[in-house]
């Protein structure tokens, strides 16, 4: 009928006013920045490196300095020197770390390619959107400093992605020990048993 | 002689003198708007205030916008508001033909037999007004509806008649 | 009537005359015009803040967001820092815009805008103009605004704004005609043209019950349906906000107006939203008489506060509804709809003016007869201005 079209529309507008009050469900609005809405896992804005203690997050950066994701990068935002020294890494091998490692966060697009090539799960993505600052020239150029997170914070974000890495980074270091042993095992067989210090013959004196 | 009426007088006059002279059409048209608010102030100082409303009604809300669009919707250019060449020339037969009107005007006002009353206007309620029009004047008002009726329905019937030449035209 | 000795109900005239005492007897009208002038220029100033920022956070409740609420508790401060806002901003003027009619626009059409409250009876004895045809004059001023809707568009030089100017214009002057034609009954029932007598011949109560507002007739109700719809379009407010409506020619009339001047403006659209609520409640609920008699205890000017207040939710749940309407769109609903109606509720008022002494069991039949005369034409046009929307039949060159 003529004009019901219309009643039924202010009979809508005025459900919506009403359950704004009384309906908390319907009021989706967070007030930030007092209350922050709860961000999805996959959710990624810019790459952070990830250390394995949180003790001495530069000193075990698993980042070794291979520059693929510094070639990989699409906008060229990562900036790579590697070390001249070489410090053990988590399984005990001497390896090159970055000295200077800074990625540009005005240009990085966040399309996690760097994670991507990654070979040694050292690079990953970050959730922080708060990084706004005064200076529009370097003041969002993160360094290794600033990027340098524990592994429990990576934890804390991606927790199920956190939880594979782990997971294959153990049973990766698993096999490697498991081939060592094997090797050790191989080549303490391979070769005659050599016979190692005599036995202290009865009554010889060392 | 008030000294309110010789202002609404000048204000009346003034802007319509300046209206007529003027270079600008916009202007002379808004100028014109100011002049017949003037007529609505010199009917509310003559104690007439229904009329005076009705002035400023008709005119400053309906008349206005009639002489705007039309002024409006047949310029083609800006420069076409400004004044055209043989504007002296205009205004010389111009002048001459408002003088002409403007005496006989003033003959018939100084021949009629108009008695200078020396006490209060009277005060015409809008229920009087209402009373004569339907009473004494009803026959004045009832040929003035259906002129204004027939004039409505002309306009109606002009602008609904499709252009044979521009049939895409049609609503 | 005892209510009328009350304190609260006669406190206004009281201050202002306990204002004005020391004067001498000549000056106390022009302070006493003075003070009604002051006080109608701040209570209507404060009202238009707090509208704009009452309209914001209904119509985000509405949308299921909160509104405004960081300017001060509830956002209630935030009237002042748009009022800030806008004193700061650069006024910036066309170099080949008409100087004079651009700074007059704003100017005329405020100066238009205020003066229709001075005939609006905000109390028993609170109406600043008592007029003999204050109904005349309050459609006269409003009718004035549209000159400097014009004045705008055209002092801008900016051929956008003049088109939006002159379809702005379009739409002020079709809805003129259902707006004076739906208050022509209210004359003809009250039989006088002044706001007091109108809210006057509204007094009392029928059965000791139901007011004698004119709302409650058939006529009255469809005529205060026609005045709402026209008073939507007449202050340009969705959904007939196509004259200053974002994406539409940027901002119409008002593109070349920025900082204080687009506030005027801004003010002068909610000046005529509130004066037009209020000839309303005027006309056809009864201006500041109380619903029942217990109720007399409340001062006449809380009533007509609150009824305004509600014509104005009403306002505001309305935008909060519906979407714009083209510009052809609403001058076919002014001209085949509004006009056509508000000539037969004439007649109906009329019918029922004549049938005013008919007892007994004829008044279901009067009633029933006026309800036909109103509902049947709305029917009708509602329909036949609905038919023949379908798929566009398109013809190519």
């Amino acid at each position: 009928m003529f004009g019901t079209g219309l009643l039924q529309g202010l009979a809508v507008t005025a459900k919506n006013f009403a359950g704004s009050f009384l309906v908390r469900e319907r009021f989706v609005t967070t007030q930030y920045p007092e209350e922050r809405t709860k961000l999805p896992e996959a959710y990624r804005n810019f790459p952070f490196l990830v250390s394995e203690s949180h003790d001495d997050p530069l000193g075990t950066l698993r980042c070794v300095a291979c520059q693929i994701c510094e070639k990989e990068c699409p906008p060229q935002c990562i900036y790579i020197e590697k070390s001249r020294d070489k410090k053990p890494d988590a399984n005990g091998k001497m390896q090159i770390y970055p000295a200077i490692f800074d990625i540009d966060t005005a240009v990085c697009m966040s399309c996690q390619i760097c994670v991507e090539v990654c070979p040694f799960d050292a690079i990953k993505m970050d959730q922080v959107f708060e990084i706004a600052v005064t200076n529009r020239f370097d003041g969002l150029m993160l360094d290794k400093h600033a990027l340098a997170k524990p592994n429990e914070y990576f934890h804390s974000i991606h927790p199920t992605e956190a939880a594979e890495v782990d997971g294959r980074l153990a049973a990766s270091r698993r096999a490697a020990e498991e081939k060592a042993r094997a090797a050790a095992a191989a080549k303490a067989g391979a070769k005659p048993a050599v016979p190692g210090p005599p036995p202290p013959t009865p009554g010889a004196q060392p | 002689m008030n000294a309110i009426l010789l202002l609404i007088a000048l204000a009346t006059l003034g802007t319509a003198i300046v209206a007529m002279s003027g270079r600008n059409l916009l202007h002379s048209v808004l100028l014109l708007a100011v002049s017949w608010s003037g007529v609505a102030a010199f009917y509310l100082w003559a104690g007439a205030q229904f009329v005076a409303f009705a002035q400023v009604l008709v005119y400053l809300g309906a008349i206005s916008m009639v002489v705007l669009f039309a002024v409006l919707l047949t310029r083609r250019a800006r420069e076409d508001f400004g004044a055209p060449h043989n504007l002296t020339t205009r205004s010389r037969f111009a002048v001459a033909a408002g003088a002409a009107v403007a005496a006989v005007l003033l003959w018939a006002v100084s021949r009629s037999p108009l008695a200078g009353s020396k006490g209060p206007a009277p005060t015409v309620t809008v229920r009087d007004l209402g009373r004569q029009l339907l009473g004494q004047h009803a026959a004045a008002l009832l040929v003035i509806g259906v002129l204004l009726t027939l004039a409505l329905i002309g306009a109606v019937v002009l602008a609904a008649v499709d252009s044979p030449d521009f049939p895409e035209d049609a609503p | 009537m005892k209510t009328t000795s009350s304190l609260l109900e006669n406190a206004p005239v009281l201050l202002r005359d306990w204002a004005t005492a020391f004067l001498p007897a000549r000056a106390r009208w022009f302070a006493d015009s003075l003070i009604d002038i002051v006080a109608i220029l701040a209570v209507f100033g404060l009202l238009f803040a707090f509208l704009t920022l009452a309209e914001r956070k209904i119509l985000g409740r509405v949308q299921n967001r909160p509104g405004p609420n960081r300017a001060g508790w509830f956002g209630l401060l935030q009237p002042f820092a748009d009022g800030i806002k806008m004193l700061t901003k650069e006024d910036v003027v066309p170099a080949a815009a008409d100087q004079v009619l651009h700074f007059l626009a704003p100017v005329v059409l405020l100066a238009f805008s205020i003066l229709t409250f001075a005939v609006i009876p905000y109390g028993r004895n609170l109406v600043p103009l008592d007029l003999d045809a204050a109904v005349v004059f309050f459609f006269a001023a409003s009718s004035s605004t549209e000159l400097a809707v014009f004045m705008a568009g055209w002092a801008s030089h900016n051929k956008y704004s003049l088109f939006a100017a002159m379809r702005a214009l379009a739409q002020l002057v079709s809805y003129e005609l259902p707006l004076l034609l739906s208050v022509v009954p209210v004359a003809l029932a009250t039989g006088t043209l002044s706001t007091t007598g109108i809210v006057a011949a509204q007094a009392g109560w029928k059965w000791g019950l139901v007011p004698r507002w004119l709302v409650f007739t058939p006529w009255g109700a469809a005529a205060f349906a026609v005045f709402m719809v026209s008073a939507l379009a007449e202050s340009n407010r969705s959904p007939f906000d196509l004259p200053e409506a974002e994406s539409e020619l940027i901002a119409g009339h008002l593109t070349e107006y920025s900082g204080f001047k687009y506030a005027l403006f801004f003010m002068a659209e909610y000046f005529g939203m509130c004066a037009l609520s209020g000839m309303a409640v005027t006309l056809f609920l009864g201006g500041w008489q109380a619903p029942l008699p217990a109720l007399e205890f409340i001062p006449s000017y809380a009533w007509f506060a609150v009824k305004l207040l509600a014509l104005l939710s009403g306002f505001i749940w309305i935008r909060a509804t519906l979407p714009r309407l083209r510009i052809d769109q609403l001058t076919r609903l002014a001209w085949k709809l509004l006009v056509p109606l508000a000539l037969v509720n004439l007649v109906t008022a009329g019918f029922w003016e004549l049938s005013a002494g008919w007892q007994g069991a004829h008044q279901p039949l009067r009633w029933a007869v006026a309800i036909v005369l109103v509902a049947g034409p709305a029917l009708l046009l509602g329909r036949s201005l609905g038919s023949g929307i379908g798929p566009r039949t398109y013809r190519y060159a």
